[in-house]
């Protein structure tokens, strides 16, 4: 774009943002703070991985946007239209023919290959940030692995509801050593985090950290022994490709009270539905 | 069934943008807005936009005004984020405001001063009554020879009876961080603060502020100086190795002495808070100022009790650049957390019905 440099931002920028990936590369799951830029999009909407993707992306790399799972939600066709205005970049739906796949929300369903790339748009990258609003004070929590007052919230969610109630932006734990956030996606999706061949990225541009999971890192979804981590998915299957493993969105279909489950991986839906055509 | 189609496309995203910009258009019989109109006219939002932007460009300020509709905190969204794209060549000289020819100058501790006060251009003393017949015959302002008189700060001569504390607090020594090249961190010094306030959301600096003097944080404050008025910007390109002027800028600086009784840190004295901002803003610059002093709280020795003194609350959320994105994203789709949030609460209830709890 005129005016504009490759990716949109200029090289320093993108050296320094490179800088904080590698960091964060070397110490799984630790946040790395860095000069987060304003990007023409709002904070909160993705700008922490729309920096990350542009400090990443380069001419032949492929790239896919997803939001909800979606390629074509409205925030996913924002920033993918922005990559390919500001670089040229070739997009795509196919979540095997990425390069990097910059998301919102979910992993998608289709197993990432080594090579690959994810980048994570991230709003609170702080996971103790509801125990402990102070950064400050959370970064001491984090270098000395306090991680008592975690583990109690899960105790007591079990003690009172019978089960722990979180079901997105559950906590993990990065090669047993830094609490992480995994970015609001449904715990269902927790277990794609492990052993990942993929590289994982995790950009948040209004809190200004970057964090990462290097390939097949250990990543451990907080739990107990007598009360295992369970991933949740409506008990039902895909309306439209008859998938039972997918992770499905609910659809209300008329004002009676009807509704249908859908794969919220639209991907995964249609590559399903084309192989079964 | 059919599938409702509950999501999005390219279509949808165009044919919402044209119909925002034939909105921004307005009635097209009308004449459209000139920027150098609202440049020239509409100063307050042009200084409010170039200060919470971070950018000194008044007709970049109203091109950003007219295309977000007067939306202000969206135009410094958009200055914002062009000047996120600019290179940076090299850092100005501080600015000198003693030097300031100010064409405001208000003191609010004494009566007269060497100077003299200056009410400059205020509407502070007008009655707020709507002017139907506005702009039928604007008044012409009198005409005065211009004084070459010095106007120092107040503070220096405060300052000189050693009853104001010296300026400067908490010396970081050696050059300040840029707050727009280094990720904010706590404990952040006042240097970092004052960058950080200077570029904060009006309103919440005003609410802030209003809030230490209604008690929450309260610190005895006096407007030891209010002055507006142009200063020179300086460099030194290292090619020359001197330093040039290349231009004015309008800032508003606001010196805020504060009494104080003393404590284990400090003696019984009068302490500062500094607000200083982009253009024309008395409002601005007075609640930084009180902001300002308000975060000095552990310096001083004070307890830290209120919101207004709380340097991580206040830093985190005085942008409205960040505020206004994150507040804002809740209108993004969310419906993946959501339905892992209902499989959750029937479970919960499912439980609580078989009587397991």
């Amino acid at each position: 774009m005129e005016g504009y440099n490759f990716a949109y931002l200029d090289e320093q920028t993108k050296r320094m943002i490179r800088r904080a990936i590698l960091k964060a590369v070397a110490i799984p799951g630790h946040q790395i703070p860095f000069a987060s830029r304003e990007m023409p999009l709002p904070s909160g909407w993705g700008t922490g991985g729309i920096q990350v993707t542009a400090a990443i992306l380069g001419p032949d790399d492929v790239l896919k946007v997803i939001d909800q799972g979606a390629d074509d939600t409205t925030n996913a066709v924002s920033i993918r239209g922005f990559f390919a205005r500001t670089a040229g970049a070739a997009t795509t739906t196919r979540t095997q023919e990425a390069s990097i796949i910059q998301t919102r929300h979910r992993i998608p369903e289709t197993k990432l290959q080594a090579g690959q790339i994810i980048v994570y748009q991230v709003p609170m990258p702080e996971p103790l940030y509801r125990l402990e609003p102070s950064r400050a004070t959370a970064a001491r929590m984090h270098a000395i692995a306090d991680y008592g007052a975690m583990h109690v919230k899960l105790y007591e969610e079990i003690t009172r509801f019978g089960r722990v109630a979180l079901s997105y932006d559950y906590p993990v734990m990065a090669n047993e050593r830094y609490l992480m956030s995994p970015s609001p996606i449904p715990a269902f999706d927790n277990p794609k985090l492990d052993m990942s061949p993929a590289l994982q990225l995790f950009g948040a541009g209004r809190e200004k950290r970057i964090y990462a999971l290097p390939p097949f890192t250990r990543v451990r979804s907080l739990d107990f022994e007598d009360h295992p981590f369970h991933p949740g998915r409506a008990n039902a299957v895909c309306a439209l490709c008859g998938a039972e493993d997918s992770y499905l969105d609910e659809i209300v279909a008329d004002d009676q009270g009807a509704k249908m489950f859908v794969c919220s991986d639209t991907d995964y839906c249609d590559t399903r539905r084309g192989e079964t055509r | 069934m059919a599938y409702v189609a509950v999501k999005g496309g390219e279509a949808a995203i165009e044919a919402a943008h044209s119909w925002a910009a034939e909105q921004r258009r307005g009635d097209p019989a009308l004449p459209a807005l000139m920027v150098e109109q609202i440049a020239s006219q509409l100063g307050r939002a042009v200084d409010r936009v170039m200060a919470e932007g971070g950018l000194y460009d008044p007709v970049l300020a109203a091109l950003a005004i007219k295309q977000a509709q007067g939306d202000l905190i969206e135009a410094a969204f958009l200055v914002r984020a062009y000047r996120a794209t600019l290179p940076r060549l090299v850092d100005a000289e501080p600015v000198d405001t003693g030097a300031m020819r100010p064409i405001r100058r208000i003191s609010a501790v004494f009566k007269d001063l060497p100077g003299g006060q200056r009410l400059g251009p205020t509407a502070d003393y007008t009655h707020r009554l709507l002017d139907f017949g506005l702009d039928d015959a604007p008044p012409s302002a009198p005409q005065a020879e211009a004084s070459g008189a010095v106007m120092p700060c107040v503070t220096d001569f405060l300052g000189a009876e050693a009853l104001l504390e010296p300026d400067g607090g908490e010396a970081t020594g050696g050059a300040p961080t840029d707050l727009t090249m280094e990720p904010l961190d706590f404990p952040a010094p006042r240097d970092v603060r004052l960058q950080a306030l200077a570029r904060g959301d009006e309103g919440f600096l005003l609410a802030l502020g209003y809030s230490t003097q209604r008690g929450y944080g309260h610190n005895h404050p006096f407007v030891g100086e209010l002055r507006v008025g142009e200063v020179a910007v300086t460099l030194v390109p290292p090619e020359l190795g001197f330093a040039i002027e290349i231009g004015d800028i309008t800032l508003t600086e606001c010196q805020m002495v504060n009494q104080f009784t003393g404590s284990k840190a400090a003696p019984p004295q009068f302490t500062r808070g500094y607000g200083l901002c982009f253009g024309h803003a008395d409002r601005k610059a007075i609640a930084m100022s009180l902001v300002d002093r308000a975060m000095r709280a552990v310096e001083l020795g004070e307890e830290v009790k209120a919101p207004a003194q709380d340097v991580e609350f206040v830093l985190s959320h005085c942008d409205n650049i960040e505020a206004t994105g994150f507040v804002e994203h809740l209108k993004l789709p969310h419906h993946v957390d959501f339905q892992s949030e209902l499989e959750t609460i029937r479970a919960m209830r499912k439980e609580a019905e078989d009587g397991r709890l």
